[in-house]
């Protein structure tokens, strides 16, 4: 298509955000009526904390430079990680391979053609201390993706930091466990609903007492957006599950302020600029918000929502994949408007497969740009009083509150109740599916237009390399499982393995024996056995 | 008079969609089930986790017309030639086959040769998924 054919020359039509909110032509003072910014934005770090979570922001500190990162064996996945941290990375962020994600072993049926392909193999201790070999556990923060077996994935996290010689209240970092948007979106589920609920709340409390520096749970709508959901309904269902997960410490007699600080949260920047940051500010306030007049929060740690951004994964194109660098650079800049505390950029060349050292080093140097020669971390909530974001900020807000009252209305005055039924109804899986077919129909309609695909297409595309996981890593991985099975201790894992499931079946707290288990080189996919003959498994609603 | 090809034309075609293995990513296929269903086709959707084996056989018991296979995590060149295999060892060589997801442009001349025809990848509009289904199969009838 020709550059002039897009100009139409029309300025009455209607425009809309990503999402399918109306925009006007401007905005302006009558748009603010009610607005009073002591009460709507407050200082930063102060409620209802619309500017930022910290009085200082990026002043302080810049966000961490976290790429999520794995693939192939631990050998594989720890020379990128050193990679990364030499090249300026200030986290690390571990990608498990599906297998590992959904509980299985590599030398599982199910797992074959998956060993290593979208993340690192892992199966038992040895594997996650080769993972981090020569990277001190306390010098980093460390962030990992699991979730259906993230209490196991810790285990053997613990144990490894024992064998280093770290303390456990020296480790930092982050485990996702969200186990919410698993059903709703990213679908890795190993259990039933309320068993998995009942290995967070002890997985809370475990932290709470024994590694008070780490986040159990990164409640997250990053998957619910990729799903196909809106702005909106990101930030709505992301809440209701973090509001879930209030709920859920509170039933265990924990104090809301004894744990809420340690909730951290991890959303997707797309690329409509000013609807994302409207998102993230709304986001914040809204949780300030119920924090503390819904659940009694006193400490302003517990008000503040921090999250980690990852840059839009479906908003990258086949065609022409140098233009994601434009995108991802665009979507990370409205992240860091937008206050973010960690962020991953995604590098040009996963729309196809795992990303080269050369595509991952220019994500980050993306980063590094924005940080460092921008200036737009220099002033905390830049965007702060513009007619237009705090309009937009408003009516996400309003949005979100919609859908929350739905949410507490399902579980008749219970946000963990109301989500589970939502669960259980289907109801967020249909709502992200049918905000999905309408993104895809206007997608078609060219009501939404993608530069390289329906609109200015033309062209060459440039080749890029392409990082290629041979079949090669699969057979040495299993031929290492399979060494390992045979020289380690029969009996000492039966024994921790059985204590694993009598611990399951009844109401201790599961942590130290899975730490056993760790210790006994059980692997994950033994552990998950254990506790599958306890809690049984779940099916998959298919509504279409 | 009734002649059985004839009738067994009529029904609307029927397209199995599947995905193989542990991948979990469902809103591609998602998708494009509602268009094709929109779009006149009976669609048969499997859901997740699926083994090839249960993947082969659910065509056959469906009488499917084509298959639709979706992979995101990269195992495609394991599972879907798995898919083709248990196909061809039930006779079932010949069904039609596309697929979706996150596929190398260097893999798919390789899924061609073992009978997956074309394969969308992200970004494909489903008017041409349609239409591209469409013929093939007025090609096979």
């Amino acid at each position: 298509m020709a550059a002039g054919a897009l100009g139409d020359g029309v300025v009455t039509k209607e425009r809309k955000t990503f999402s399918g909110l109306p925009l006007q032509p401007t905005y302006g003072p009558e748009d603010l009526a009610a607005f009073d910014p002591a009460r709507d934005l407050g200082e930063p770090g102060a409620f209802p904390m619309t500017r930022g979570v910290y009085p200082t922001m990026y002043r302080g500190r810049p966000w961490t430079m976290r790429q999520f990162a794995g693939f192939g064996s631990p050998a594989e996945t720890n020379a990128r990680y050193r990679l990364l941290l030499e090249r300026g990375q200030t986290g690390l962020s571990v990608a498990f391979d599906l297998p590992t994600l959904m509980g299985r072993d590599s030398d599982d049926p199910f797992a074959r053609g998956e060993v290593g392909r979208c993340g690192v193999a892992v199966d038992s201790l040895v594997d996650v201390e080769r993972l981090f070999q020569d990277i001190p556990l306390d010098a980093v923060t460390t962030s990992m993706t699991i979730n259906g077996p993230s209490v196991i994935v810790f285990a053997l996290f613990l144990a490894a930091a024992e064998r280093q010689g770290v303390a456990f209240t020296d480790l930092g970092g982050t485990l996702q466990t969200d186990i919410f948007k698993e059903y709703i979106a990213q679908r890795e589920w190993l259990f039933p609903p309320r068993p998995h609920l009942r290995l967070i709340g002890d997985l809370i409390e475990f932290c709470t007492a024994e590694v008070p520096r780490f986040h159990p749970i990164s409640v997250s709508g990053y998957h619910i957006r990729e799903a196909g959901s809106t702005a909106i309904q990101e930030a709505a269902f992301t809440l209701a599950d973090g509001f879930a997960y209030v709920e859920l410490g509170l039933s265990r007699g924990l104090d809301v302020d004894a744990f809420a600080p340690r909730l951290s949260f991890f959303f997707n920047s797309h690329i409509d600029f000013f609807e994302e940051i409207a998102k993230f500010r709304a986001s914040r306030r809204t949780w300030a918000t119920w924090v503390r007049d819904r659940y009694g929060a006193r400490d302003e740690r517990s008000l503040r929502l921090r999250f980690h951004t990852q840059t839009a994964g479906c908003s990258l194109t086949a065609e022409q994949p140098m233009n994601n660098v434009v995108r991802t650079a665009l979507e990370a800049m409205a992240a860091v408007l937008g206050g973010t505390q960690s962020l991953h950029t995604n590098s040009l060349d996963e729309v196809y497969a795992l990303p080269t050292d050369h595509a991952v080093t220019l994500a980050l140097r993306t980063q590094q740009i924005i940080a460092h020669e921008t200036g737009v971390a220099d002033v905390i909530d830049p965007l702060g009083g513009s007619y237009f974001v705090e309009s937009l900020t408003n009516e996400v807000q309003a949005g979100v509150e919609t859908y929350l009252a739905r949410i507490d209305e399902m579980g008749e005055g219970s946000m963990l109740e109301g989500v589970l039924r939502g669960l259980d109804t289907g109801y967020f899986v249909r709502e992200i599916a049918e905000a999905a077919f309408e993104e895809q129909r206007r997608f078609d309609a060219m009501d939404l237009r993608r530069v390289g695909v329906n609109v200015f297409d033309g062209g060459e595309d440039l080749a890029v390399d392409m990082l290629h996981i041979p079949m090669e890593t699969e057979d040495a991985v299993l031929a290492a499982l399979a060494g390992r099975r045979a020289a380690r201790d029969e009996a000492v894992a039966a024994a921790a393995l059985e204590h694993l499931e009598r611990v399951a079946r009844g109401s201790d707290n599961v942590m130290p024996a899975l730490l056993d288990c760790a210790r006994s080189e059980c692997t994950e996919g033994e552990m998950v056995a254990a506790m599958r003959a306890v809690f049984g498994t779940h099916p998959e609603s298919i509504p279409i | 008079m009734t002649n059985p090809a004839r009738s067994a034309r009529v029904r609307p075609a029927r397209v199995v969609l599947a995905k193989p293995g542990l991948d979990g990513h469902d809103r591609g296929v998602r998708v494009v089930a509602r268009a094709l269903r929109d779009a006149g086709f009976e669609v048969i959707y499997t859901g997740l986790w699926q083994a090839p084996a249960q993947i082969a056989e659910t065509c056959l018991q469906e009488d499917a017309d084509a298959l639709g296979l979706s992979c995101h995590s990269g195992a495609h060149m394991t599972l879907f030639p798995e898919v083709m295999h248990e196909l061809a060892e039930r006779g079932a060589r010949d069904l039609p086959a596309f697929a979706g997801g996150i596929v190398a442009p260097a893999d798919v001349p390789a899924l061609a040769t073992i009978g997956i025809e074309r394969v969308f990848p992200p970004g494909s509009r489903l008017p041409d998924i349609v239409s591209w289904l469409r013929e093939r199969l007025a090609m096979a009838s």
